[in-house]
């Protein structure tokens, strides 16, 4: 299925979860803000918050060093 | 006119720093007249602005506000004073930060570390070989006081985490992210996005290494949102915080908390 990241298109199996998305992006969900379809996702749903066809992802990255 | 410290009087042709000194400032033993060190025989002109000090003593608050304000942008002072910034993370950041703010006389800031000044700090952040093992909200908040003991300062000895963040910084206008910890960074976001709606937040990512000073950049993710670093130069094994790159971004920060106080970029 296709989704939007970051305004730009990705194919992800369907029936992906968030988390599966960071995973596939390489990321560590724990530095990351996510919105979704304009709606800040909890930490908590990463895991079960399920993505359907076009859904709209900002995903926000933070490195460490301060 | 001329202006002698808070005080604004009219100019006389032929008057004298001395004749200020004795109606202003008796005790004054150093005079400064546009900027320059005078002998307080030296001859005044219309529109001159004179600072006198006595060597050694502290100013007082009216006498504070007017030597800040000569050197302001018209109408800063007066909104700042009125505000309060938080400060989540004290050190090559956060410390940072809070000079820049402190200088200009912002009214209050809320300064939150749980840790203790070690010898490795010292590369970037803003502390004293004579501090080592003190707490960082301690050992900063001598700092600050040294430098404008004007400034209100509310110092809290916790571990932040997302949900104690809105409550510990409920009442500031501007919250400034200045973790180490990634992880901590996210949840930070996440909590001033979901749960502090109304107040500015300047984050940070991306302050490490020898990357050229160009690469740190604010960048404004929501309204009242932004970060400032270039996102990628994570601290770890090769790539090192140091004052300069860590400094640039720091007053990126500043400079960017002090923007949303003053009503500016608030929109994208």
């Amino acid at each position: 299925m296709k989704i939007i990241v970051n305004g730009k298109e990705k194919e992800l199996s369907p029936a992906s979860t968030l988390i599966a998305l960071v995973k596939v992006l390489e990321l560590d969900p724990e530095t990351i803000v996510a919105e979704h379809n304009g709606r800040i996702v909890p930490r908590e749903e990463y895991d079960s918050l399920a993505l359907v066809e076009n859904d709209t992802l900002e995903l926000i990255r933070f490195v460490g060093g301060g | 006119m001329i202006r002698i410290n808070e005080k604004t009087i009219p100019f006389q042709e032929g008057m004298r720093v001395a004749d200020c000194i004795a109606s202003v400032k008796p005790e004054a033993d150093i005079c400064i007249v546009n900027g320059f060190p005078v002998p307080s025989g030296t001859v005044l002109h219309d529109g001159d602005v004179c600072c006198l000090i006595t060597r050694g003593e502290t100013p007082t608050a009216v006498e504070m506000e007017a030597l800040l304000v000569a050197r302001h942008t018209p109408g800063v002072h007066e909104k700042i004073k009125k505000s309060t910034v938080g400060i989540m993370g004290l050190g090559g950041l956060g410390s940072q930060v809070a000079i820049a703010l402190v200088r200009i006389g912002i009214g209050r800031l809320v300064l939150v570390d749980y840790d203790l000044v070690e010898p490795s700090n010292l590369n970037r952040q803003q502390y004293f070989i004579d501090q080592i093992g003190m707490p960082k909200i301690a050992a900063l908040a001598a700092n600050l006081g040294r430098m404008n003991p004007y400034v209100e300062l509310e110092t809290v000895d916790c571990r932040l985490s997302e949900e104690n963040i809105p409550q510990v910084f409920g009442e500031v206008d501007v919250l400034c992210e200045c973790f180490d910890d990634p992880a901590m960074k996210a949840a930070a976001l996440r909590a001033a996005l979901t749960r502090m709606p109304d107040t500015g937040y300047v984050g940070s990512s991306g302050v490490a290494g020898l990357g050229d000073n160009n690469g740190i950049v604010t960048r404004q993710l929501f309204p009242r949102v932004f970060v400032v670093g270039d996102g990628e130069s994570a601290a770890g094994p090769g790539q090192g915080l140091m004052a300069p790159r860590v400094g640039i971004a720091a007053h990126h920060q500043a400079n960017q908390v002090l923007r949303l106080l003053l009503g500016k970029d608030y929109n994208i």
